[in-house]
């Protein structure tokens, strides 16, 4: 599973983080770091956290 | 048989049921009745950064899922009423709907001000057309009466300052952002405002709008009088629920169900959103409407578990609904986020980190137990306080 970020809408919120740890971190400057090859078994965690993202920045390309 | 599903309202709430009565198996119809034209789209950035640039439906449109792709949009059609004993819905243009189970998904709408004087130039800030009209009369030297200190009027106010027009609130209460906040985090946030050169009149209400065809100004119950070429009413909102009238419910303040999301004695019938009135077992059980944008999301889930049950298309789910409410607001270049229930903390309210003036965090307590939390700026502080408000469910 493909997950992209748009960096330029993002604003580390961070609230992916607690849907999909596995996935997404937010790094010592506060900044969002992820994965963006994941695992299919986290399909259903990064689709929450697509979800909660309050900017709407995550997306899955299968 | 193929059954039916009817989602009434389609915006965040009914997109997220959508959604969820997909993930938890439903494979009947799903019909979406929406009386706005336009697909689900996120209303936050409506006083943010989509009304600081330009309001257009792709840059605030939720995503459709592959999943939702054969969901039924009825759209620029209001549902005018519902026979719950019959399960039927009939649409504004006479149309009847039958249907298995039903989703309420009305939300809200902006409060109005019953206050004399022209109606135009005097807007309101819920849907993409709301944002789109008040968008065309601001601008630089556009003079702006926000009315109302809480989150979307302070938002308002940043984002018109940051388009260079010329801001003033006006509320009655002392403080902005008081109820959510409390007076001193309330007070440390009117200052960065008049920082950024918003002019805040509070403690007064707006007697009368002033002009002829047009808002001109304002005359405030003190007597002063202003200049207004451009007026924001943000004082509230009610709940879209006429449509239900006549079906014996509890409509005092949205729809009021079990913890279940279940709409009151009424079995096949949920509610989910901001017009969803349930008890939230994490803190004292009263039932309460919660208009935060995590609620949409975090309903439709347990909504929509609950309404498959009903029909006998799953297993119910036993487990207790206690989400997290989880809410944030950006103004300039603040972040504020908060966790919780800081309401029912009001009484107990101490600074736990940092300062009021620069980032914070500020812990809503009850019975001494930390119950809200809000934060201003300190993102690496967001996940332990988190984990402590998702751990300590104050037992009432
Ligand atoms: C300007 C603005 C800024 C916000 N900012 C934030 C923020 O920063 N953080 C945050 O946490 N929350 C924020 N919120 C709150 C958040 O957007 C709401 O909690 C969320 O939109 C609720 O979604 P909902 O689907 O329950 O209701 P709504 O989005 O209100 O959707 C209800 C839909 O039902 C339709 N409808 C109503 N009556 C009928 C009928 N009879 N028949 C058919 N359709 C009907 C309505 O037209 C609407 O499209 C903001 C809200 C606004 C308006
Ligand atoms: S929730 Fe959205 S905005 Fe926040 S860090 Fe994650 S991707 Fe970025």
């Amino acid at each position: 599973m493909k997950v992209v970020v748009d960096m330029d809408v993002c604003k580390d919120h961070g609230q992916c983080v607690f849907s999909a740890p596995e996935v997404f971190q937010i790094n010592e400057n506060g900044r969002l770091v992820y994965v963006a090859e994941s695992d299919e078994s986290l399909r259903d965690a990064v689709e929450e956290a697509a979800d909660v993202c309050p900017l709407q920045a995550i997306t899955i390309e299968d | 048989m193929s059954r039916r599903i009817l989602i009434a309202g389609a915006s965040m709430g009914g997109l997220r049921a959508a959604e969820r009565l997909r993930a938890s198996g439903f494979m009947g119809e799903i019909v979406a009745v929406g009386d706005e034209i336009h697909m689900p789209y996120n209303r936050p950035p409506l006083s943010k950064e989509a009304l600081a640039a330009e309001v257009t439906h792709e840059a605030v449109a939720f995503r459709l899922r592959p999943a939702v792709a054969d969901v039924t949009w009825r759209l620029g059609v209001p549902i005018a009423s519902a026979d719950l004993d019959a399960g039927a819905v009939r649409l504004a243009d006479g149309a009847e709907l039958a249907y298995d189970g039903l989703v309420v998904a009305t939300g809200m709408r902006p409060r109005r001000l019953p206050t004399p004087g022209p109606a135009r130039g005097r807007h309101v800030v819920r849907t993409l057309d709301d944002a789109r009209a008040l968008r065309g009369d601001l601008g630089p030297g556009a003079r702006v009466l926000v009315v109302g200190a809480g989150f979307i009027g302070c938002e308002v106010a940043a984002t018109a300052r940051l388009l260079g027009a010329d801001v003033t609130v006006v509320a009655p209460e002392a403080v902005p952002m008081r109820r959510p906040l409390g007076d001193d985090l309330g007070a440390a946030l009117q200052r960065r405002h008049e920082r950024h050169g918003v002019r805040f009149l509070l403690g007064r209400t707006v007697s009368a709008f002033l002009g002829a065809d047009r808002v001109a100004g304002a005359e405030l119950s003190d007597g002063t009088r202003l200049d207004a070429d451009v007026v924001v009413e943000a004082v509230g909102s009610a709940s879209n629920t006429e449509w239900l009238d006549g079906n014996g419910l509890d409509l005092s303040d949205g729809v009021l169900c079990d913890n279940a999301l279940r709409v009151e004695g009424r079995a096949g019938v949920v509610a989910v959103g901001d017009v969803a009135r349930f008890p939230n077992p994490r803190y004292d059980g009263v039932a309460r409407r919660v208009e935060h944008w995590s609620i949409p999301t975090d309903t439709a889930k347990r909504a929509a578990v609950t309404l498959l049950a009903d029909l006998a298309l799953g297993a119910a789910d036993p487990a207790p609904f206690a989400p997290l409410p989880t809410f944030w607001s950006d103004q300039y270049d603040l972040r504020i986020q908060s966790f919780g229930a800081p309401a029912l903390g009001a009484d107990d309210i101490r600074v736990l980190d940092g300062d009021l003036d620069g980032e914070v965090v500020v812990g809503y307590h009850d019975g001494g137990a930390l119950v809200g939390v809000v934060l201003i700026g300190l993102p690496s502080a967001v996940a332990r306080y988190r984990a402590e408000l998702m751990r300590a469910p104050a037992a009432a």
